[in-house]
């Protein structure tokens, strides 16, 4: 079973340290100092940067300041269940889940031209609960069966990610679907996928685009026009594009300085507080900002992997393994599409972007990679 | 564990996925390497190009207006100049009711309720920082109004504005002209950059004329903003020291005109309740004295905008106050020509000045039976051409006229600046008419060849400037001062030099001496004028009674000139006529008559006699110039 290697970087892994008064005093509270600590800067980062971001707005500021606060008690919650009760639980979960899904697209309130609020008392959208739901089942799946998966088992699998995405989809919110689809597929990648299928359906993802783009709508297919040749519409859909690398560019190496980004402080870049908040960082604080910032991301999803690699069963490492890969992919297509990358979809950067339900998410997910690494049984060597 | 779950096998599991999640951190690294070398594409390798764009995104460069030079009479005194008035404005963004705003600013008598759905559509169309002007001009008694009332309406505010103002408005109207909204079409005519900014433009009078110096040239500044183009209240000096530096404008020219004030004041007052003009002028230099026309109006109308019904009130009335009369006028000239047509008439030997021809009150040609009447029923008697200017004796002049021969007569009228333009610097001017034969034949060409011809009739009737005959005002004034000068034609002027509001500095323009009258023999112009000073001192002089207790000698002429025909055998009788067809009153004179300073045309329309109505305007006007005008008034 699963042992500690003796090659495991040290530098990753809190318990190696001897037990000391920091490190008990994090284990009894099943935190991972190092992620724990990670995290925490690059939320810290994040308000520095949204300070600036809104405008200096201290309202809008302290709004942001009281969800990040909520959103880690909701991940120190999450890390003291241990992984089976989890496992337990999930089926549970995610019926939850699709049943929230259900009523979201029957009684859900409308905002900004799609259905995904749902008010129980509280407001929230329940695609979020699926972003973790999702893995969590698929890994349950997989625990006591064949790995890698039989064909069998990827039917299902398939089932158990579609339905959620297709309901996400038909709110429409095409990135959360798109991600959640994302955060299961990987869970099937990490449990063994043969390779060779994974090309295969690579390549069938090319008639499979072309449907796609029979069913987007048109705001979603301008997108993708306007990342090929955002010039050709300068002041309609290419505007972001373009105000964003300007916003980038002009940034250079060291940045204009906090607060003093002229693209970004003078409005001309667009979600300047929220989907584009990484044109704020690379203008103000330039090459340099960002890379720390990306540095951070990078250590964060390096130690995600570590306790995916180093967790002691298959739920636990499948979930944890999509828990920080799919915090890699937030990272990734945010940076890709404010840099042009990719289309413009509407995803923000983790724990910088202005906005709570999805840091809540985000952190609760960090929270169950916590208790997967504190919960592991001693087991001789 | 799980060891309900024989058939896996945990640690090829575990390599499994231990080989997975190495590929995973492989694929992400390189995902991440593209994001990076983006990074280094947009920041380092491309820097340069996206600090420019982001720099040209901020800075705007808006036009800073000149300030328009003034307009001043020949002492320095103020005929236009630049006032600050009060509009009222609303900020869209800043009024949370725009309706109700409006309603109760029209209830509080600010705005007219009639305008609220235009304020409401343009209030809407607009950035909504852009202010929206409410009304363009708000009077003292309404600022005080609004003023007190303030708190109860906010988003809307007065602004200063600076508006052309005319102290004196009517009186001096059409000679400086006004300003006015610049259409499309003017602002294609003119250099892009030194209007930036601008939106009126003279359109009449030394405004209008000298745009070119009274506008000035364009300045910009720089100005940071966001991206909606509202100004940035911060301090961005950082921004604006790496920019080129702002460029002032350079404020227009002030305009010395020639035109006295006094002399403007006293004679728009003499005309007031007519229709007619007085155009008063230096012989020596063509300085324009004073040039009015009546009735008048207010060009501060034009300049700070005013209601559709106010304009339609100038247009639709029937004195028609926007013509200017006095330059764009035409008028028979009647008997003022007689001493121009004395000097031709000696020159050319059609007569001497000891020619005496018995005036019977009427002529006839040979032939043929048509009476040429005289004014004068009962006829003057036995006249020589002296008397025949003093008393202007029509029949004199029928006698010579078709010895002097209509192109004789063409030929020295046109000396004296008649039926040709005079060059004033105004935009709009009249040319006249002094018909001649090759005048007739060639407007009647493509007619009946009896049509074309000149016949001495016309000639005779020609001779006390009526029939094809016009003159405007300002041209009678050019031959009048010609007279002055015996033969010295100048360009009339209004304008006679430009200052630099900056530096004080002057810029004279030269008079311009146009033309000469080829009568040389002083004996003659000695006589003539001689004449002309009997119209007003001599015993019978027509305009005898204007002359009475001068300072100084004048001389002068006097015109009556009909507006229409008298029927054969009928009788002229003013009472029953209509007041629209009485005759023209005109009077032309100089003075003093041996140092002239002053040449003097006045005209008023359907003022049925030139020596009675239109002499003592002009010696009033002469008695100003002269220093003489206090006691008289």
């Amino acid at each position: 079973m699963a042992t500690r290697s003796a090659d495991s970087p040290t530098l990753l892994d809190a318990r190696s340290a001897p037990p000391g008064g920091l490190a008990a005093f994090w284990s009894r509270l099943n935190i991972d100092g190092p992620l724990f600590v990670a995290l925490i800067l690059v939320a810290a980062f994040g308000l520095v940067v949204l300070y600036s971001a809104v405008g200096e707005n201290m309202r809008l500021w302290t709004n942001q300041l009281v969800r990040l606060l909520v959103a880690v008690v909701a991940m120190l919650v999450m890390a003291q269940f241990s992984p089976d009760f989890l496992r337990r639980w999930t089926p549970w979960g995610y019926a939850a889940g699709v049943v929230l899904l259900v009523l979201v697209l029957i009684t859900g309130d409308v905002g900004q031209g799609a259905r995904r609020w749902l008010d129980l008392g509280v407001r929230f959208q329940p695609s979020e609960v699926m972003k973790l739901a999702v893995p969590m089942l698929a890994a349950w799946y997989l625990h006591d069966r064949e790995i890698p998966p039989s064909l069998k088992s990827l039917a299902v699998l398939a089932v158990i990610i579609v339905v959620p995405t297709v309901l996400i989809a038909r709110q429409p919110d095409l990135g959360t679907s798109l991600l959640i689809a994302a955060a299961g597929i990987i869970v099937i990648i990490l449990a063994g996928l043969p390779i060779r299928l994974m090309l295969g359906l690579a390549v069938a993802a090319v008639p499979g685009a072309f449907v796609l783009w029979q069913f987007m709508q048109d705001y979603q297919r301008q997108r993708v026009l306007t990342l090929l040749n955002p010039d050709s519409d300068p002041l309609g859909a290419g505007y972001n594009i373009i105000q964003s690398k300007i916003a980038i560019g002009s940034g250079g190496l060291f940045g204009k300085g906090w607060t003093n980004g002229s693209q970004a402080q003078l409005e001309f870049l667009p979600e300047r507080d929220t989907d584009f908040i990484f044109a704020v960082v690379a203008e103000e604080l330039g090459l340099l900002g960002v890379l720390v910032l990306l540095s951070l991301y990078m250590f964060i999803v390096a130690r995600g992997l570590f306790i995916a690699a180093t967790a002691q069963d298959t739920y636990s490492r499948l979930l944890a393994g999509s828990v920080s890969l799919t915090f890699f992919v937030y990272v990734f297509v945010n940076t890709a599409m404010v840099t042009g990358l990719l289309p413009v979809v509407g995803i923000p950067l983790p724990l910088v972007s202005f906005g709570g339900t999805s840091m809540v998410t985000l952190l609760a997910g960090f929270g169950i990679l916590m208790a997967i690494h504190s919960h592991r049984k001693l087991l001789p060597r | 564990m799980d060891l309900l779950a024989p058939i896996k096998d945990h640690h090829s599991e575990r390599r499994l996925f231990i080989g997975r999640i190495v590929l995973s951190a492989f694929i992400a690294s390189l995902l991440l390497g593209t994001v990076v070398a983006r990074l280094v594409q947009l920041q380092v390798f491309d820097h340069e190009y996206f600090a420019e764009r982001s720099q040209g995104n901020r800075v705007r460069i808006e036009a800073v207006p000149p300030i328009r030079g003034l307009i001043l009479d020949r002492r320095g005194r103020v005929l236009a100049e630049n006032y600050p008035a009060y509009q009222l404005e609303l900020i869209p963004e800043q009024v949370a009711d725009l309706d109700d705003t409006l309603r109760r600013l029209a209830a509080a008598d600010l705005i007219d309720a009639a305008d609220i759905p235009r304020l409401t559509e343009a209030a809407a169309a607009g950035l909504r920082f852009r202010p929206v002007t409410l009304n363009p001009r708000l009077e003292d008694a309404e600022i005080a109004r609004f003023a007190v009332q303030r708190p109860r309406f906010p988003g809307v505010d007065f602004k200063p504005r600076l508006v052309r103002y005319y102290p004196h408005g009517q009186a001096v109207a059409h000679a400086v002209g006004y300003v006015g909204a610049l259409t499309t079409e003017d602002l294609e005519s003119v250099e892009a950059s030194r209007y930036a900014g601008t939106s009126q433009g003279g359109q009449t009078g030394v405004e209008a004329s000298y745009e070119f110096e009274l506008h000035g040239y364009a300045g910009y500044r720089h100005l940071v903003t966001n991206a909606r183009g509202r100004q940035i209240a911060t301090d961005t000096s950082d921004v604006l020291d790496t920019l080129p530096p702002d460029q002032p404008p350079a404020p227009g020219e002030n305009v010395y005109t020639t035109l006295d004030l006094d002399l403007q004041l006293l004679a728009s007052r003499l005309l007031e309740g007519r229709r007619g003009a007085v155009v008063a002028m230096d012989p020596w230099n063509g300085d324009l004295l004073a040039l009015v026309s009546a009735p008048s109006f207010d060009p501060n109308l034009f300049s700070v905008g005013m209601s559709p019904d106010e304009y339609r009130a100038m247009l639709d009335n029937p004195d028609n106050p926007l013509f200017n009369r006095a330059v764009v006028g035409i008028y028979p000239p009647g008997s003022t020509i007689k001493p121009m047509l004395a000097l031709a008439a000696l020159e050319t030997g059609a007569t001497n000045l000891t020619r005496k021809s018995i005036c019977r009150g009427f002529f006839t040609l040979p032939n043929n039976t048509h009476r040429y009447r005289d004014w004068k029923p009962e006829g003057h008697g036995a006249v020589d051409i002296i008397d025949a200017i003093a008393e202007s004796c029509d029949v004199y002049f029928y006698e010579i006229a078709n010895e002097i021969g209509i192109d004789n007569m063409h030929r020295y009228l046109d000396e004296f600046g008649l039926g040709r333009k005079t060059d004033v610097d105004l935009k709009r001017e009249s040319e006249g008419l002094v018909p001649s034969t090759a005048w007739k034949r060639e407007r009647f060409r493509g007619r009946d060849p009896s049509e074309q011809r000149w016949y001495q009739g016309e000639t005779v009737i020609a001779s006390i400037g009526q029939g094809y005959m016009l003159a405007t005002p300002l041209q009678l004034a050019v031959a009048a001062a010609t007279m002055a000068t015996r033969g010295e034609r100048y360009r009339p002027r209004l304008v006679a030099a430009f200052e630099n509001p900056l530096t004080g500095e002057r810029r004279m323009l030269g008079s311009e001496r146009v033309g000469r009258v080829s009568i040389d023999n002083s004996f003659y112009w000695d006589s003539i004028v001689q004449a002309m000073v009997d119209v007003l001192h001599g015993d019978r002089g027509t305009a005898r009674e204007a002359g009475i207790d001068a300072d100084y000698p004048m001389a002068g002429k006097s015109g009556t000139s009909q507006v229409f025909s008298v029927a054969q055998e009928e009788e002229y009788n003013e009472e029953e006529l209509e007041e629209r067809l009485h005759d023209h009153a005109l009077f032309i004179s100089f003075a003093p008559v041996d140092d002239p300073q002053i040449a003097v045309a006045v005209i008023v329309e359907n003022g049925s006699s030139g020596s009675r109505v239109a002499a003592p305007i002009a010696r009033a006007i002469m008695d100003e110039y002269l220093g003489y005008g206090d006691e008289k008034r």
